[in-house]
């Protein structure tokens, strides 16, 4: 490591915080344009859902057997959440069929 | 309906975030324990993981910083780097601007602006009507000590769980995205498809040669833009359908 650490840290905070401030401060208005009201209203959705998938698989370059806890995973999810169930039990049952996928997987616990 | 009724009292909004950000904490907390094993790897201490959690609050983002880091990289490049891996959080800041209420006061966009992530992104926007700050600092409450903590008990600890543990826990970000963009996807027919297409976009930029050498921030960034620009300039969202969330 060449520069001083904390210098590095507060870089990345303030470099990190102008991204997300600016926005926030200099929108006082209503956005008027039709086309960036539903280019904003779109953004969340797809944000989440480019980031959801493949990343919930795991290392794509795995063994097929190795990506079927989070196929697993993304299933549940996705009907629980199609049901209507909140954030924390999707999310606690994601988890579940990870943990039980790998049981099956291997046959052991941990 | 529910815009005439007063809102609750702000301890109660406060404790509402609060509940709803644990299952948020509890995946930081197994997130950034990874991102604390990666830290300890390049030899900073759990104090300067904890701080570099505390003021960033970015997994994608803190990855890139400490490779530059351990790499030495020049004070330039690490903010060139650490403003494309967090660029999406520009996106995210411009919708959560449309969010706030010309009523509330102008200091908690300087707050709010603090702790945009992608999970308490998503948590803002899933809040029907305008965006409320208090209720959102009880989300930042649990989410902000689970991030910095972790990370530095995965310094410290290094891999002091079992794996298959950690494994697990380290879905439970992705469950939070499904239980916020599945119910959307129900209702509305757009973002139905938009969902199932954006999942296979993702797919095909991850492993086609051409585009899988791409950092996962500008993939998603690059994605992000080009298909709800898509999207928005062949369905128009209807003035009257975009209240919930935009």
């Amino acid at each position: 490591m060449s520069g001083n650490v904390y210098v590095y840290i507060f870089l990345m905070a303030a470099v990190t915080y102008a991204v997300r401030v600016l926005p926030l401060t200099l929108i006082r208005r209503q956005i008027e344009s039709r086309f960036l009201r539903s280019f904003l209203y779109y953004v969340p959705y797809v944000t989440l859902a480019v980031m959801t998938f493949p990343a919930i698989l795991g290392d794509l370059n795995a063994p097929l057997m190795q990506l079927l806890p989070g196929l697993a995973a993304l299933a549940v999810g996705v009907a629980l959440a199609w049901a209507g169930a909140g954030l924390f039990p999707v999310a606690a049952a994601c988890c579940a069929a990870v943990f039980l996928a790998e049981w099956l997987r291997t046959g052991t616990l941990l | 309906m529910t815009t005439t009724q007063p809102l609750p009292s702000r301890p109660r909004r406060f404790l509402r975030g609060m509940r709803d950000g644990v299952p948020i904490g509890l995946g930081y907390l197994a997130v950034s324990f990874s991102l604390g094993i990666a830290a300890g790897g390049i030899g900073l201490s759990a104090v300067q993981g904890f701080l570099a959690s505390l003021l960033n609050n970015a997994s994608a983002g803190e990855y890139a910083g400490f490779a530059l880091m351990a790499a030495g990289a020049g004070y330039l490049e690490l903010a060139l780097v650490i403003l494309v891996t967090n660029a999406r959080y520009l996106l995210m800041s411009c919708a959560l601007s449309q969010k706030f209420s010309p009523e509330t006061p102008f200091f908690h966009r300087f707050l709010v602006g603090f702790d945009v992530t992608d999970e308490l992104f998503g948590l803002a926007i899933a809040q029907p009507g305008y965006l409320d700050p208090v209720y959102l600092y009880g989300a930042f409450a649990v989410a902000m000590p689970g991030w910095s903590v972790g990370t530095a008990v995965g310094i410290l600890a290094g891999d002091v769980l079992p794996g298959r543990v950690v494994t697990a826990l380290s879905v439970a970000i992705f469950g939070m995205f499904l239980a916020i963009i599945i119910p959307p996807a129900k209702e509305n027919r757009v973002v139905g498809v938009l969902v199932p297409l954006s999942f296979a976009a993702s797919l095909a930029f991850t492993v086609l040669p051409l585009f899988s050498g791409l950092s996962a921030g500008t993939r998603t960034l690059l994605l992000t833009v080009v298909i709800s620009g898509l999207a928005a300039a062949c369905f128009p969202v209807k003035e009257d359908a975009e209240g919930g969330a935009a």
